[in-house]
């Protein structure tokens, strides 16, 4: 049954209040979660990424829709008899219990045996580095140590499914970097799946074997992260991950027509005549003497590895370069002089409008 | 020119002199009488006479008979003493029972509710004691709410006996003291972060696994304010059994004052005071022996 994904989620509906006044949080999400997989659920704040996953542990009942974890039917299942764990944005550490204890809860709770939770818990201890600290208190650890507690203390009962709510965003920037490539260290070592809440777009890239953007309560687009990246579904989803210029242009053969007239060659499959949005990553615009498009560079941004160029089109739509640093850190631009842009056409993502 | 700084712990002394005063002249000082007059021998009418003895001690414990000069143990002060701990301690369980609820409820109010039920739970404290007891009187005599509604609905044919039992006095007790309870338990609650319950939830915790390994013990220093403050004022609670219980279910505050009244030994009241200290130091330190020790196996 290696086959039967570890999450399903069937039209899931969640509506908080009721009548005219009811809050959708989650709009009718459907999704498979693989068996061990790296899943995030990336989106902006109250786009019910968190209700997504409350309803997975069981904290949440879906007003309509049915929830199936490792092919059993959980729907009306509390979250004590769910075969997932979560690690909490909180921590949510028990205050008046060891680290060890900690860990051990879940095993007491599942009433294994006291060779087997002692055992376990020393393994889980190991796994998260934390040797020296096993009879402190919560309050006696840093937040990087209480976050691998809490960890520690989810994956100890070798739950079917780990969800994680947030779990770096309350650490500093260089730690949450160390977090990620632990989590990703743990996730390859337990083969546990790994199910991610994150309003972060570079640590849903980073991080996840695949990604689902949500937005309103809708799932946008799923896909790995180059998929969710180089092929936007819409243009929310190509602005919320990485920056992006959009353009619009009219359709012709062979070509497309910017506002401002530049006509850039561009096979396309539509007809001509329809309004389209052309989404590019600004490292994938080009400076070159026979750029299709006339512009004025506006300001130079010197940022270490790269330069960031903006620039301006005749009809004021703004444009953004990311060019690489020569040796020389100097890319030779200056404010108000003319160049010319263009772009290699598989950079080019071509969005209805 | 400046005075010369003082020093602190000079300042501090200062500064707490009023509080020793009063703590020389209000606890310590009576306390000191108590002691004296428990090994003197009684007035006549009342008061004391200024010879030494250790009669007082040896009345508590036994009877002499007055013809024969036969000596029996006083089994009706043990009687006493047993019924007020009983009651005490009964009473310390029925607040908990009722106030963990109470002080959970109040405690998972919005914030602006919170205000208005702890002000309704501490609005008995503005009315007299004596006229609170007399309104469970109301309710629970033979002729009283209680049982009037209790005939007309059919559940009983003729009144219970309520009123001038230990049950009277346990409910009395228990509804003068509950404030004591909820108000500690209530802090507590409202200090406990209501995510670990969800933690506990996802770790495979029943209910009553939560309330068992998580809720008690983060709010167990609530539990330990509110029983001493029930248990120490059950314990030598004089009004409710006077007024409840009758003259049959007296308590060792009302044995007491007996003493000092009717009874005029008041070496015995002196030596009975002080062993209500003792029991309730005793129960303290047992209590918080107990408590800690919990303590230190969660630990």
């Amino acid at each position: 049954m290696d086959d039967q994904p570890a999450i399903r989620i069937a039209d899931a509906r969640k509506l908080y209040g009721s009548g005219e006044a009811a809050v959708r949080a989650l709009d009718g999400v459907s999704l498979d979660i693989l068996n061990g997989e790296f899943f995030t659920l990336l989106g902006p704040s109250g786009c019910g990424k968190t209700t997504l996953l409350r309803l997975i542990a069981g904290f949440e009942t879906p007003t309509e829709g049915r929830i199936h974890i490792a092919g059993a039917d959980v729907s009306d299942d509390p979250p004590n008899r769910r075969p997932v764990n979560t690690v909490f944005q909180s921590y949510a550490l028990f205050p008046h219990m060891s680290v060890r204890r900690n860990i051990a809860f879940g095993l007491e709770m599942l009433g294994r045996q006291r060779g087997e939770i002692a055992e376990t818990v020393e393994r889980m201890i190991a796994l998260v580095q934390l040797s020296d600290m096993a009879e402190r208190t919560p309050t006696q650890l840093s937040g990087g140590q209480q976050q691998r507690v809490a960890l520690a203390r989810a994956l100890a009962p070798k739950p079917k499914v780990l969800l994680l709510d947030e779990p770096l965003s309350a650490l500093d920037l260089k730690l949450r970097k160390e977090m990620q490539l632990e989590l990703k260290r743990l996730q390859h070592e337990t083969g546990i799946t790994f199910v991610f809440v994150t309003h972060d777009q570079e640590e849903a890239l980073t991080m996840s074997d695949r990604i689902g953007v949500m937005r309103g309560g809708r799932l946008l687009q799923v896909g790995s992260p180059r998929e969710i990246y180089n092929h936007p579904a819409d243009r929310f989803v190509a602005d919320f991950i990485g920056e992006t210029n959009f353009l619009s242009a009219r359709v012709e053969a062979e070509a497309v027509v910017l506002q401002n007239g530049a006509r850039v060659p561009l096979a396309s499959t539509r007809t001509p005549g329809s309004m389209v949005t052309l989404a590019v990553r600004p490292e994938q615009v080009q400076l070159r003497p026979d750029g299709p498009i006339a512009a004025t560079v506006r300001q130079v941004v010197y940022s270490g590895t790269d330069t960031h160029c903006y620039a301006a089109l005749s009809d004021g739509t703004q444009i953004v370069a990311r060019l690489q640093n020569p040796p020389s850190g100097e890319v030779g631009l200056q404010a108000g002089e003319a160049i010319r842009i263009g772009f290699a056409e598989d950079a080019v993502q071509m969005l209805d409008d | 020119m400046a005075a010369p700084p003082r020093s602190p712990a000079r300042t501090s002394w200062l500064l707490s002199t009023p509080a020793l005063l009063l703590l020389i002249f209000g606890a310590a000082g009576p306390l000191l009488i108590v002691l004296v007059y428990a090994f003197l021998e009684p007035g006549e009418y009342s008061g004391v006479v200024w010879q030494f003895t250790t009669e007082a001690w040896f009345r508590v414990f036994f009877e002499r008979d007055i013809f024969d000069g036969t000596v029996s143990p006083a089994d009706a002060h043990l009687t006493i003493f047993w019924r007020s701990l009983e009651l005490s301690v009964l009473t310390t369980l029925t607040t908990f029972v009722i106030g963990l609820p109470m002080a959970w409820f109040i405690a998972t109010r919005p914030a602006n509710q919170r205000a208005i039920w702890l002000f309704l739970i501490t609005i008995p404290f503005w009315t007299n004691l004596l006229i609170r007891t007399f309104a469970i009187m109301e309710v629970i005599r033979n002729q009283g709410i209680l049982n009037s509604l209790l005939i007309r609905l059919g559940v009983i044919s003729d009144p219970i006996q309520i009123l001038y039992t230990e049950t009277a006095v346990l409910i009395g007790m228990a509804y003068v003291y509950l404030p004591l309870m909820v108000l500690p338990l209530f802090a507590a609650i409202d200090r406990f972060d209501f995510r670990l319950l969800e933690a506990g939830y996802d770790l495979y915790a029943s209910r009553w696994q939560v309330l068992r390994r998580i809720v008690l013990p983060i709010v167990r220093p609530g539990i330990v304010a509110g029983s001493i403050l029930v248990f120490v004022p059950s314990l030598g609670a004089y009004v409710t059994p006077r007024i409840l219980g009758g003259g049959k279910n007296m308590m060792i505050g009302n044995f007491i004052e007996l003493q000092f009244g009717q009874g005029r030994n008041w070496p015995l009241g002196a030596a009975l005071s002080l062993i209500l200290l003792a029991i309730v130091l005793i129960a303290l330190l047992i209590y918080v022996r107990v408590t800690t020790r919990e303590d230190s196996r969660h630990g």
